[in-house]
């Protein structure tokens, strides 16, 4: 198992690009403060993870470079900007991060055996990969095709204006990945960022509720019958809550 | 080996609505009852409890609730030139598993189909002659009419104190009920609920145009209730965490909190939880059931004996169990032969997205599975389709079932799917939008069935079900006249922007549409064509009776769990009889 982990963990280096010092530093066990710190050090343009002093926060599955990638690209998808929170700031990363060291990156809900086909699109996803595997590499072949082709960067260290023009390629089918196929891992990656951004804070995105508040939302309050007619055609404003909140 | 246990007299497998129902039915003949489900057992408290269950990431998304597909899944393909590959994840459908089965997380639309939809054939031939059905339909009547089933779709009802208004009373239509529903002997035990802005909108909208829009019946009870077993039902919040999620209020009718309870206490009925059934065990000749071999939560294989074996198991499930199993001959589409299979048939989706100003609010997060306003103008037996170009029809509505935002966030066509313009959009039209949905029927047709897939296993090295399925030329047809009906409601709803969403090309496994699987062990009047009688007994093997939507010979433009119910209650009592004179109840 460890071996197993370590080569993975070699080829996704080799995959980033990074020189065998850092990937000394990955090989052995980093505290997750640490990790968290190395990771909002790899990401310059990235709104920091914001940690209230929690260990907590720190990254479980992925490494400080995956971090930092996963930071730039939820940054490009949900940016901070005159609209509303950021996904980062609200820690859409911490919540990607979850899910995959647990039981949906695992994918304990899905399954896997071959044969492997590669299928129509109404055939759905066909990968041999749970999220977690898809993720890492994706992430490394992500990095790879940056590197190749926008000057020897990695996707974390392009502009902001620069990430957004790889991710609609991407997006538009124009980028091919050494590995896994490029728009699976991002329709994957979007889809798990959007659930981080609205769902409930308990599982690390949505801080304080923040993007609820955003679109009126009121949460997971759910007691509307002596309400549902007297709001209607008009606005219901109240502060959103959460699960703990109402716990 | 598996250990063979004590016989019994009945063993019903899968727990879910129709388990639930047939357990509770059959405890009364005080015969020794034995019920198997695959799933754990769960109950209100403490599963479905405020705030936890108000929770969209892990029961919408995750599916907590549901068939876990690691463990047993089916291949699905377009057509049978194609290669069947595994549903790896759910997402067309979401068939349940444990105590209470889909009928936990269902949304409580608990439709009475059209007196059209249970013998289309006779009803077109009628009026058209045969030269209007395509070639490679094969539509089929149940051999049991609406007026037959009438009874028992009331029981169903009262079981689950469905809010609504009727629309006809024994002949007499009723204004701003459905008018065009087969006669009822009385009216819904609860009245309708309470009206969203968004219903309020499609009722005027609707009328405007001629249309005639009702409430649409809800098993999400309007006030507190006591069905006629005694049982209580709370009286819906309107959380609007109620498609995929256990209501906490037990407001939303299930089998978990009414029949199944029932059945339990009775002391000739046993529940077994986490015993999953893997095939049903027939003698040589394959005309008796001897026993079902189920596997439990350690692995640990049974054998258990009965005298009679009723499959609950969902429509998918019990098809594959008599596939599996040997029940009734499979079908093969090359020579139309064979009954097992034959007949799957799903529904078609169009309609149209709704956007309105900024001084328009929706509150759409407001709301309750069931609550809906509809019109049935266009619905299978409500017009004439045919001089439309098709056959069939669908049921519009606006259904206000919660905005819950990681699966609800509409923004218009043209939008960016990331990025600053993305999030403008989204904020802009959230409490804003509304949709306007058809649900269409789809015919039964050669081309489309299930059998046993030759390639992929499930954990337990049974063949994977296969489904073959697509869209065809009529129900495209059908789908694309109701979604323009969908525009014209929308456009005189003075909405800023209406847009159009067309049927899609072909069937896809992949995005959610409905768990509204219909037909493979269709009940009918000819074994050549049907695998059941009309009394959801199987032709070929008289002590396995096969409940579920699997027994629909096509699918309508309604949501199946009416009818479903409805059968369940008329099979318990075809077995009753059975049980007195056993044997085929259709002599061949
Ligand atoms: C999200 C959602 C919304 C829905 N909304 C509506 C709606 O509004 N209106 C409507 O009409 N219908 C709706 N439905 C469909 C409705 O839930 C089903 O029609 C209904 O539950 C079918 O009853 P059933 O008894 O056939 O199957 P189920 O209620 O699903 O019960 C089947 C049971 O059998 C068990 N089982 C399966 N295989 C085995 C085996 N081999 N061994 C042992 N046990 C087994 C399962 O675990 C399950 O518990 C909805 C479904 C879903 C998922």
């Amino acid at each position: 198992m460890a071996d197993d982990e370590g080569m993975r963990r070699r080829d996704v280096l080799k995959g980033l690009g990074v020189t065998g010092a850092v990937a000394g530093i990955v090989a052995t066990t980093v505290p997750p403060e640490v990790q968290e710190a190395e990771a909002q050090a790899a990401a310059p343009h990235a709104h920091a993870v914001s940690r209230d002093g929690q260990s907590a926060d720190g990254f479980r599955f992925f490494t400080p470079q995956e971090a930092a990638i996963v930071v730039a690209l939820v940054d490009t998808l949900i940016p901070k900007d005159d609209v509303g929170p950021g996904g980062v700031e609200v820690g859409v990363p911490i919540f990607i991060d979850r899910e995959l060291a647990g039981a949906y990156g695992r994918g304990a809900r899905m399954y896997l055996d071959g044969p492997f086909g590669q299928g129509t699109p109404q055939q759905g996803y066909q990968l041999p990969l749970p999220p977690a595997d898809l993720y890492r590499i994706g992430i490394a072949d992500l990095n790879a095709w940056c590197v190749e082709t926008r000057g020897g960067k990695t996707f974390d260290e392009l502009s902001p204006a620069d990430r957004t023009t790889a991710l609609k390629a991407i997006e538009a089918g124009q980028a091919e990945f050494a590995q896994v196929p490029a728009r699976n891992f991002f329709s994957v990656l979007l889809q798990n960022t959007m659930e981080g951004y609205f769902a409930d804070p308990m599982y690390g995105g949505n801080r304080n509720s923040a993007v609820w508040k955003m679109i009126g939302f009121p949460g997971a309050i759910g007691m509307y019958r002596e309400v549902i007619e007297k709001y209607r055609n008009k606005r219901y404003d109240v502060e959103p809550k959460s699960i703990q909140d109402l716990s | 080996m598996a250990a063979k246990l004590k016989s019994t007299d009945i063993v019903i497998v899968g727990l879910g609505w129709t388990g639930g129902i047939l357990a509770k039915e059959l405890a009364e003949t005080g015969l020794s009852i034995v019920v198997l489900e695959r799933g754990g057992p769960r109950d209100t408290n403490p599963d479905f409890m405020y705030p936890t269950v108000h929770d969209e990431l892990r029961y919408a998304q995750r599916h907590e609730l549901m068939q876990n597909v690691s463990r047993e899944t089916l291949t699905f393909r377009n057509n049978a030139s194609e290669t069947a590959l595994p549903m790896r994840q759910l997402g067309s459908f979401l068939p349940g598993e444990g105590v209470g089965g889909a009928g936990v997380h269902w949304n409580g639309v608990p439709w009475r189909w059209l007196p059209w939809d249970h013998e289309p054939l006779t009803q077109t031939l009628a009026r058209y002659g045969p030269g209007v059905i395509p070639p490679d339909m094969q539509m089929l009547d149940w051999g049991v009419s609406y007026d037959e089933l009438e009874p028992y779709y009331d029981k169903f009802e009262y079981l689950c104190g469905v809010s609504g208004k009727a629309g006809n009373l024994r002949g007499q239509k009723i204004d701003g009920g459905n008018v065009f529903e087969g006669p009822r002997q009385r009216d819904y035990p609860n009245p309708p609920m309470l009206q969203t802005h968004a219903g309020a909108l499609f009722e005027k909208a609707a009328k405007s145009l001629g249309y005639h829009p009702f409430p649409g019946p809800s098993a999400n009870t309007s006030q507190p209730y006591v069905n006629p077993d005694g049982v209580a039902f709370g009286a819906c919040h309107y959380c609007g965490y109620c498609e995929r999620f256990g209501c906490e209020v037990n407001a939303k009718a299930s089998a978990h909190f009414t029949v199944i309870p029932l059945a339990a206490r009775k002391s000739n009925v046993e529940m077994r939880t986490n015993a999953r059934v893997m095939k049903v065990n027939l003698d040589a000749a394959k005309t008796r059931a001897e026993s079902v071999t189920y596997i439990d939560a350690a692995g640990r294989e049974f054998e258990q004996p009965a005298g009679l074996v009723v499959l609950c198991a969902y429509a998918l499930g019990n098809v594959h169990l008599m596939l599996l199993s040997g029940i009734g001959k499979p079908y093969d589409p090359t020579t139309g032969a064979g009954v097992v299979g034959r007949n799957y048939a799903y529904q078609i989706g169009s309609g149209a997205i709704v956007f309105f100003d900024e001084k328009t609010w929706i509150n759409s997060f407001m709301g309750a599975g069931a609550l809906a306003v509809n019109i049935d103008d266009f619905n299978t037996g409500s017009f004439d389709h045919v001089k439309e170009g098709f056959i069939g029809g669908g049921g519009i509505s606006t259904s206000s079932s919660g905005g819950r935002p990681i699966g609800f966030r509409p923004v218009p066509p043209g939008t960016p799917a990331w990025g600053t313009e993305w999030k403008r959009a989204v904020v802009r039209h959230y409490n804003h939008t509304l949709a306007i949905g058809n649900q269409g029927s789809v015919m039964a047709y050669r081309q489309n069935y299930l059998d046993l897939d030759p390639t992929y296993r499930d954990r337990y090295g049974r063949s994977l079900l296969r489904m073959t399925f697509d869209f065809h030329a009529n129900e495209q047809k059908q789908a694309n006249f109701l979604a323009d009906i969908c525009v014209r409601i929308g456009q005189a709803m003075g909405a800023e922007r209406v847009v159009r969403s067309g049927p899609p090309q072909h069937y896809s496994i992949v995005p959610y549409q409905s768990t509204h699987n219909t037909g493979g062990a269709a009940m009918g009047t000819d074994p050549r064509t049907s695998a059941l009688n009309r009394y959801c007994q199987t032709w070929d093997v008289s002590n396995v009776f096969v409940t579920g939507a699997c027994a629909f010979p096509q699918n309508a433009g309604k949501a199946p769990t009416g009818p479903v119910g409805a059968l369940a209650y008329w099979t318990a009592d075809a077995i009753k009889r059975y049980l007195n004179n056993p044997g085929s109840l259709v002599p061949t």
